[in-house]
């Protein structure tokens, strides 16, 4: 078991050591990552199966003895979001290629990079080194963000860079103050320590409020809508789906290990949750640009990840794990739609925007799926996971957050709907009209090929390439309807996730002696 | 005692510098931010709770593993801060001046964005 949870962290920083030997050959490149990624979702897809009934797994690496030794462990939670987060980032890193977004010779170095640390930070089990996989992310998307190099980037990349170099800091106080209390940094270690030990308390609220930055929970949030547009359309993707998604869970799992046996904590995460649920959906409500929405629209769903925290039963970690699952592959299908209309017509504000589903009616339908499941309609994913999460709460008898959360589903749809009917209906503008004039996309002709002479040839290169574009974020909203028509599967998995959650043992076990 | 006071002297000066808007003083107050955890870090430490590092060797020695620790957050806080002193240089060209909340230049649409117009057919020119 030890390469199953090593690999998923080595492969990705091997790749990342190749494409910058392979800068030029971008072919190359493209195809270690791929074929990289798709090892990992192979691997994530086997820890799913040996944690399936709340089992763990953990590995040992270098043989020290414990408490020194770094310790990589998986449960329920760690092995279906690795799989998740792998499999979304094949899509998003497809969409970049069909966009031409990879162009740069240090692109897919930098994403394996970020994915590396992605996983790192899924699988650990020591505090240090969670900061660590954190920094890895972090140090490859302030790359990621600022690879533009224009004038936007430069802002967007300094309140990035500095409201993140914060947090760390803030992080590296919270680890210090807990390992001055608890003497040690390994999360077996700590589990029950605030129960022990009331002065571990402020440790943990220092880092929980570090960890809350990365997730974007208000009154936190501020970085994130003007930070993540900025990035290339296939970037904001990876991000949405990578980097705010790993902060709520490490939250879930700080707050199953060390917060494990204390009360009086999770009305402030359930005041948090909902507040973060109200802003963020009302932030969305000023932007007029497809992405400034949705980025508004990650806060606010970031609320009701939250929820599980404040409610913190099996039956809401369940639901919770659930929702996050479907949620960060919804949102990156989102992002991606989003960066298909703004490639193929060159804008992204909807003013500009109009009619496209005359024009490109499949793109239409893989904004809409995705959409349908961030609002909650069924028969998709978004429908299984508000259902469970909103019904928890109300027979936990927390009726007005249960309220608020329906309330703000209402709101999100209606923001939907306001970008399909500003994209999608209405007159053709000339931005959507002159991308079907112009050859292919007004867009850069893909290597080895001339520019069309004909219009023949023309149509044939931007049906082509608009596929390419358009399909990963149709695979995802196909999906996200699929597994909302058969979700029982997804519950089971979630539920022993969740078990394994509310009843550390397992994990600890194996984390203590593996 | 001691520790705290510095602790406590370098938070407060590097508090004050990331509130200023150029991003140079932004970077100096992230390192004095930065010098005051690894101060809590190394002050956490105790030599009664963990032995001495190499087996065989006797005395009286500090705690390795927060010195271990220490010393991953100052490398990863320093490649940051000059990420960051990048970005003000980036400014610089982009600004003339190390402020990029300064909405008072005008936004100049001709500021070439290399990344975008690279995505061309050209490819990207290479180092």
């Amino acid at each position: 078991m030890t390469a199953t949870l090593v690999l998923p962290i080595a492969l990705p920083l091997a790749t990342a050591g190749l494409a910058v030997l392979w800068r030029h050959h971008r072919q190359a490149q493209r195809i270690v990552t791929f074929a990289t990624l798709g090892v990992v979702v192979l691997l994530g897809v086997r820890l799913v199966g040996a944690t399936r009934g709340s089992m763990a797994v953990a590995a040992d690496i270098g043989a020290w003895p414990p408490g020194l030794a770094i310790v990589l462990a998986a449960d329920g939670l760690a092995s279906l979001l690795l799989t998740t987060t792998a499999g979304v980032a094949v899509l998003a890193l497809a969409f970049a290629a069909a966009r031409g977004e990879d162009r740069h010779p240090l692109f897919l170095s930098l994403a394996n990079v970020l994915l590396a640390g992605v996983f790192a930070a899924l699988l650990t089990a020591d505090l240090f080194t969670l900061f660590v996989a954190y920094e890895v992310m972090l140090v490859a998307s302030y790359v990621l963000l600022t690879l533009r190099g224009g004038r936007r980037q430069v802002r967007a990349g300094v309140i990035y860079v500095a409201v993140n170099l914060l947090a760390s800091t803030i992080m590296v106080v919270g680890i210090a103050l807990l390992y001055g209390v608890a003497g040690t940094v390994s999360l077996g270690g700590l589990a029950g320590v605030v129960a022990r030990e009331p002065g571990a308390g402020v440790g943990a609220a220092v880092l929980g409020v570090a960890v809350a930055v990365k997730a974007g929970i208000v009154p936190l949030h501020g970085w994130l809508p003007r930070a993540y547009v900025e990035a290339g359309p296939a970037v904001t993707a990876l991000f949405s789906a990578l980097l705010t998604k790993v902060g709520v869970y490490s939250l879930y799992r700080l707050g199953s290990l060390l917060l494990a046996g204390t009360t009086g904590w999770q009305p402030l995460a359930l005041a948090a949750a909902t507040i973060t649920m109200v802003i963020g959906v009302l932030g969305a409500v000023g932007r007029g640009d497809v992405r400034g929405i949705l980025a508004f629209h990650m806060v606010s769903q970031v609320g009701y990840l939250l929820l599980p925290l404040g409610l913190w039963s099996e039956a809401a970690l369940a639901a919770g794990i659930v929702y996050l699952v479907q949620y960060l592959a919804v949102k990156a299908a989102l992002f991606l739609a989003a960066g298909a209309i703004e490639t193929l017509t060159g804008t992204g504000q909807l003013q500009q925007l109009g009619g496209m589903i005359h024009t490109r009616p499949w793109l239409a339908a893989a904004f809409g799926l995705p959409a349908l499941a961030l609002a909650g309609v069924p028969p998709t994913t978004g429908f299984v996971g508000k259902l469970l999460l909103i019904g928890v709460a109300f027979e936990q008898g927390h009726l007005a957050v249960g309220a608020v959360a329906i309330v703000v589903s209402l709101l999100t749809l209606t923001s939907m709907v306001k970008i399909f009917t500003g994209v999608f209906w209405g007159e053709l503008t000339p931005a959507v009209r002159q991308e079907r004039i112009e050859g292919p996309l007004g867009l850069a002709v893909p290597p080895g090929m001339a520019r069309p002479t004909s219009p023949r040839g023309a149509t044939l290169i931007a049906r082509r390439r608009a596929t390419e574009l358009i399909a990963p974020a149709a695979v995802i909203g196909v999906a996200s309807v699929v597994v909302g028509l058969g979700a029982a599967g997804l519950i089971t998995l979630a539920t022993e996730a969740a078990a394994g959650l509310t009843d550390p043992t397992a994990y600890l076990e194996v984390v203590s002696r593996p | 005692m001691t520790a705290a006071l510095i602790v406590g002297v370098l938070a407060a000066g590097g508090t004050y510098l990331i509130l200023q808007r150029g991003i140079v003083r932004i970077a100096l107050g992230f390192t004095l931010l930065g010098h005051a955890a690894t101060t809590l870090l190394v002050a956490a430490g105790g030599s009664g709770r963990r032995g001495v590092p190499f087996a065989g060797r006797t005395g009286e020695l500090a705690d390795p593993l927060t010195q271990a620790f220490a010393l991953t957050a100052i490398v990863i806080s320093f490649g940051i801060t000059a990420f960051l002193l990048a970005l003000a240089f980036r400014s610089r060209d982009a600004l003339g001046h190390d402020d990029p909340e300064d909405r008072t230049v005008p936004e100049d649409r001709s500021f070439p964005d290399r990344y975008d117009r690279h995505v061309g057919e050209r490819g990207w020119p290479g180092p």
